[in-house]
């Protein structure tokens, strides 16, 4: 059962006198119980929307976002209500997102009195519990943020949010302020915790070697929609829609051939004149006519040489799908 | 205090030693005045305009005072206005500017606005047209002050918590279930106190001297009170005794540029972008 499931999204940013940015155009997406769902895409292509939307930071211009089976409310003036508790968000930086000012303890504290709504001291059992579930040592809790350098910033960033018990965790690019070594000690712990918390993870990321490795389901975005979703594997070793195509080719090989990465060329157009057609067509090498004129929809593929299949009750995020009229023509089923 | 002494002091320049030793020098001076004074600050006993001697260090003014005990009394007077200046400023224009960044909307539009206006009319002519309409008097001189003060504390609290408020920290915070009050208190003021401890130090200086400017101006403290400003004032009727209005003046002086040092150390203590990185 999909304890995050996202359908038919759209973000809209209106600004005065200036066209509105569909930020998210439509996209669909769930998250199972221990499963990493990674949603990887260049940045500006709306995946971070996508990942306050999820959590209720910005409210959806159409479409839902559904947390254990019950719609999002967006996060306004008031207290979050109690059933949303379980759906929490590790932001990109933690520099910012640990106050200078407050001992860890204190902010790990905030997590674990959470659900029971009520204040929790530092030297609370749990709290030192959380934190080595994430690798800290339990002296942590009587220090400041500064203290600690950015991986381990992050790790408390993220045994804050496991003190709340959540079922569902959105991580907002959690790697990219890191460095290599930090990355891979964070992945691992998410892979670890899905494991051992059976958590729903939606892991937002623009790195896809670091992804490939953490992520169960691979969705990957583009200006505001999603064009190609399927397990990890397939997708790496077979991509389909000639973006995901382009950024698996963009990332560095370490095959010792020195075969240098290649570059998709253009930029992501302005999400505010988003191009007619698939919005990917004015890049894409393979575009034909039908591209420029008619958005196609994410749709499920089989793999290619066999017969089509019949079902299709498989849920979103996990069946093998892409958006691309090359491939809907010929694997559709 | 406890920030004053552990991390002001060890580090600081001589300058700010300097300044912190001026200003306990003041404050001792003030809470020791009748023990310090050699007279009363108010009898006429000496002969008018003596000029600085053994007898009269500070020399006596035009009906025989003796200028030191004025001097030394005024700072009864200068120093605790400027405080509850400083602190009534502070409060008020800190809960408004705090109500206005936490609320956004008409009540930030219409206090921001209000701000705006006092901003834009010059502070000591609204201040003197305020005390003169209230009477002169050193109360409502206080009241004048704090009415074109206000605005400075509203206008940097409500950048602050509008900016804080939209911290990462925040959000997370609310994301587990915190009320807005409960970030507001717990994370966004306690990163304010530091800015506005700033500002007040800074500001006290500029309030003695506002003080003494009403007062100057003769709207503030009247006669026979020993004030600064109106001894400066009263000093510069008389310029060929050069102590009336000199020595009062030297303690406006030192006061309001010991303030600015030790604000200026404070704000290199907090703020982490200029001066010594701490931590």
């Amino acid at each position: 059962m999909s304890v995050l499931s996202i359908a038919d999204l759209h973000v809209d940013y209106r600004r005065r006198g200036r066209p509105t940015v569909q930020a998210v155009a439509g996209v669909s997406l769930s998250v199972e119980k221990g499963q990493i769902l990674g949603l990887v895409g260049e940045s500006g292509c709306g995946k971070s929307t996508l990942a306050r939307a999820a959590v209720g930071l910005v409210a959806p211009s159409a479409g839902t976002v559904e947390f254990d089976g019950s719609p999002t409310t967006r996060l306004s003036r008031g207290t979050r209500p109690a059933h949303l508790l379980g759906l929490q968000m590790v932001f990109q930086n933690p520099y910012a997102s640990l106050n200078p000012r407050r001992r860890v303890g204190a902010q790990i504290a905030d997590g674990v009195g959470a659900r029971s709504r009520t204040k929790v001291r530092a030297d609370d059992p749990r709290v030192a519990a959380v934190l080595e579930l994430v690798g800290l040592p339990t002296s942590a809790a009587g220090r400041y943020p500064h203290e600690f350098s950015g991986g381990q910033r992050q790790r408390l960033a993220i045994a804050r949010v496991l003190a709340a018990e959540p079922s569902a965790v959105v991580l907002d690019e959690p790697l990219s302020s890191l460095d290599a070594s930090a990355q891979a000690q964070i992945a691992s712990l998410l892979v670890e915790l899905k494991d051992k918390l059976s958590l729903a993870i939606l892991l937002i990321s623009h790195d896809l070697s670091v992804v490939r490795q953490v992520a169960d389901v691979l969705a990957v975005m583009y200006l505001g929609r999603v064009v190609e979703v399927g397990p990890t594997e397939q997708i790496w070793s077979d991509p389909r829609h000639p973006y995901t195509q382009a950024l698996i080719g963009a990332v560095p090989q370490p095959d010792g051939l020195g075969t240098l990465p290649t570059a998709l060329p253009g930029e992501v157009p302005d999400p505010a004149r988003p191009p007619s057609g698939c919005r990917f067509h004015p890049r894409c090498p393979e575009a034909i006519a039908r591209c420029s004129v008619e958005q196609p929809d994410l749709t499920v593929l089989v793999p290619s040489g066999r017969k089509l299949g019949t079902s299709i009750d498989t849920p979103i995020g996990t069946a093998r799908s892409a958006a691309c009229w090359l491939r809907i023509d010929t694997e559709a089923r | 205090m406890n920030i004053l002494s552990r991390r002001v002091l060890p580090r600081s320049k001589p300058l700010t030693v300097i300044a912190v030793t001026v200003i306990a020098i003041w404050l001792l001076v003030a809470l020791l005045a009748p023990v310090l004074a050699p007279g009363d600050p108010l009898s006429q006993d000496g002969t008018p305009f003596t000029a600085p001697s053994g007898a009269h260090w500070f020399g006596t003014d035009e009906l025989g005072r003796d200028v030191l005990s004025r001097v030394i009394y005024g700072a009864r007077l200068s120093l605790p206005l400027a405080l509850l200046l400083v602190v009534l400023s502070a409060l008020i224009g800190g809960t408004l500017g705090a109500l206005a960044g936490f609320l956004r909307g008409p009540v930030d539009g219409v206090l921001m606005r209000i701000c705006d206006l006092l901003f834009a009319f010059p502070g000591i002519v609204l201040a003197m047209v305020v005390a003169a309409t209230l009477g002169p008097g050193i109360t409502n001189a206080v009241l004048a002050l704090v009415l074109i003060s206000w605005p400075w504390y509203a206008r940097i609290v409500r950048g602050l918590v509008v900016s804080l408020g939209e911290a990462e920290y925040v959000t997370a915070r609310r994301l587990l279930g915190a009320s807005t009050w409960r970030a507001l208190l717990d994370d966004v003021l306690p990163n304010i106190v530091g800015p506005i401890l700033v500002l007040a130090t800074l500001d006290l200086g500029g309030a003695v001297l506002l003080l003494s400017g009403l007062s100057f101006l003769g709207l503030g403290a009247q006669a026979p009170v020993a004030e600064w400003g109106s001894m400066v004032s009263h000093g510069t009727e008389y310029f060929q005794h050069w102590w009336l209005g000199l020595f009062p003046g030297l303690a406006i002086f030192t006061v309001v540029l010991a303030f600015n040092f030790v604000g200026d150390a404070l704000r290199d203590v907090f703020d982490p972008h200029t001066g010594r990185a701490h931590g």
